[in-house]
């Protein structure tokens, strides 16, 4: 039976009975014997992959498996700033198709994503990033994604609370995204798992997958701590562990885990509308719906499976973003924790097929997914159904590195989100 | 914070006071090396959820590389031991077994 969508006469109605009718929001069931399509991995992206192999392709007799609950890695533990400012060209279409289907997901999925398209600023705090991000915005320019470079008159004016002459790094302008901003990440995963379920997928929660079987070559299905799983096409879309899935299906992947941190503060009265990031000193920061200043900064520098982080690394951050912000400085922090970030040499993703035959990953998007989920999704599902990558994921595969073709984020932005 | 005791000059150093230096024992292609072994050499790198073998500089000290036997689960560190050797000792062999007797060995 198809779930009852949310409207504001649904809101009514409930209120007249004291919310006695609201439905749950997806099903719980007990795993087939066997699917089309598995995805490990009920993050923002195995999720959106989910989600338009049923839209785009047709393809619903899908299981979704995760070993926690929805959305409790890194989908659930991100700073959620969403932009499309990448200068490499196969990052600028991915990135911008995604940002763009942000906009009308709350309609398409039924779900009220919450996203706030307030505009993000990176700021250039030497030269060399003057320099670098005018090139980015040039090349935004060529790609059709709507960016401009803005001075520090502007920067001023769009967040009066920046410090605009600091002692060691001054503002010397910035890179401005008008349409980038943030979307609330849990409803992400809500959203799409909604949607999954009401298409009569099934969505398995505190389900570990623990080994993948393999026939001549060919994927088989998946070991589970709820039983053996067949499947015809498996997707693997598991972040951080990542490395520890593809060791089971038997192929190395060109990438690293580590931790990435953020923090909020206690809620304060709305005192900046606009997301910014500050490369240099590594910080970032925004204000949430709640009043909660949004933190985060650089990731670990060694592999790690904590989902903790290193406690220099906070003061680090802290202290950036004080010298930029200098009124956050009596401010205390309410929360503070941690994801397991996994981190290509290129700092670019990898949407592949594997060594293994109708075995294919989605990985490695590192620091900075979050903003990445619907459009991930739709060219991992692409890939899933047709068995060859579409022009969004073609140049992401995992033997660029051996090839050479490397996607250059690192050296462009060189910062965490 | 992670502690790990430098073997050079024998201090116990807190992380900041160290630098990362990625998965050791890695060993380095030739020039007549294929893609597979550069490839192997140059990105495919072990990311294991368990025991890890790694280059740590001590770069606040002595300065000097040296490697750490850790588990990226617990955090917990089996020893620390020289940069010049090609595989890890058999007292950190030990070391490691004792803790994780299902550990599957450093291959
Ligand atoms: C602190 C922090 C801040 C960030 N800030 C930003 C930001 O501002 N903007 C941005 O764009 N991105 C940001 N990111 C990155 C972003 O969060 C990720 O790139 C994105 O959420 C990855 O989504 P995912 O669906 O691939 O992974 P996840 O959400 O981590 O989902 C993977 C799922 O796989 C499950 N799983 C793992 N192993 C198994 C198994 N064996 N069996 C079954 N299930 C398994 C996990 O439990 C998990 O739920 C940030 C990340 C962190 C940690
Ligand atoms: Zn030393």
């Amino acid at each position: 039976m198809p779930l009852k969508r949310y409207s504001v006469f649904a809101v009514a109605r409930e209120a007249l009975r004291f919310h006695t009718g609201w439905e749950r929001a997806w099903r719980s069931p007990e795993p087939k014997k066997k699917y089309d399509v598995v995805i490990v991995g009920a993050g923002g992206h195995g999720l959106a992959t989910a989600y338009w192999l049923g839209k785009n392709h047709g393809i619903r007799n899908v299981a979704v498996i995760e070993k926690g609950w929805l959305g409790g890695g890194n989908t659930g533990r991100n700073t959620t700033i969403i932009r499309s400012n990448y200068l490499q060209d196969p990052s600028a279409a991915i990135y911008e198709k995604s940002r763009s289907l942000y906009e009308t997901m709350s309609q398409d999925v039924n779900y009220n994503i919450m996203f706030s398209p307030r505009g993000v600023m990176m700021l250039a705090q030497t030269q060399h990033e003057v320099r670098g991000f005018q090139r980015t915005a040039h090349a935004n320019a060529l790609q059709g994604v709507a960016t401009e470079y803005v001075g520090p008159d502007r920067v001023k004016e769009l967040c009066p609370i920046i410090n605009i002459d600091g002692p060691r790094y001054p503002v010397l302008g910035a890179l401005w995204q008008a349409r980038g901003g943030t979307a609330r990440h849990d409803a992400v995963a809500w959203g799409y798992a909604r949607a999954c379920s009401d298409m009569g997928m099934d969505i398995i929660q505190q389900c570990e997958v623990t080994a993948i079987r393999r026939e001549n070559g060919k994927v088989a299905g998946v070991s589970t701590t709820k039983g053996e799983i067949d499947c015809a096409k498996l997707g693997i879309v598991v972040a951080g562990h990542s490395g520890v899935l593809a060791e089971m299906a038997g192929f190395r992947l060109p990438l690293e885990s580590v931790a990435l941190q953020a923090l909020v503060s206690e809620p304060i009265k709305p005192c900046m509308d606009v997301v910014v990031m500050a490369n240099t000193v590594h910080g970032y920061m925004s204000q949430s719906d709640k009043g909660e200043m949004v933190i985060g900064g650089g990731a670990d520098g060694y592999n790690n499976y904590t989902q903790r982080g290193s406690f220099h690394h906070i003061e680090e951050t802290v202290r950036a973003l004080i010298e930029t912000f200098p009124m956050i400085s009596r401010l205390k922090m309410l929360r503070q924790w941690g994801g397991i970030v996994d981190m290509t040499g290129d700092r670019s993703p990898i949407i592949s097929k594997t060594p293994l035959e109708n075995c294919f990953v989605n990985c490695g998007w590192g620091t900075g997914g979050f903003k990445a989920i619907p459009g991930s999704g739709w060219a991992m599902a692409e890939l899933m159904a047709q068995g060859e990558p579409g022009p969004l994921a073609a140049a992401f595969t995992m033997n660029r590195f051996r090839e050479g073709r490397f996607i250059d984020e690192s050296v462009a932005a060189g910062v965490a989100h | 914070m992670l502690t790990l005791t430098c073997p050079c000059c024998n201090i116990a150093c807190d992380e900041t006071e160290l630098h990362p230096g990625g998965q050791a024992h890695v060993s380095r292609a030739g020039p007549d090396s294929g893609d597979d072994a550069f490839e192997q050499y140059l990105f495919l790198r072990k990311n294991p959820r368990g025991v890890h073998f790694e280059r740590w500089r001590h770069a606040m000290g002595c300065g000097k590389w040296f490697h750490a036997a850790r588990c990226t689960v617990t955090l917990e560190v089996f020893g620390t031991y020289s940069a010049q050797t090609l595989e890890p000792p058999q007292d950190i062999l030990d070391a490691i077994a004792a803790r994780r007797p299902d550990w599957q060995g450093f291959a």
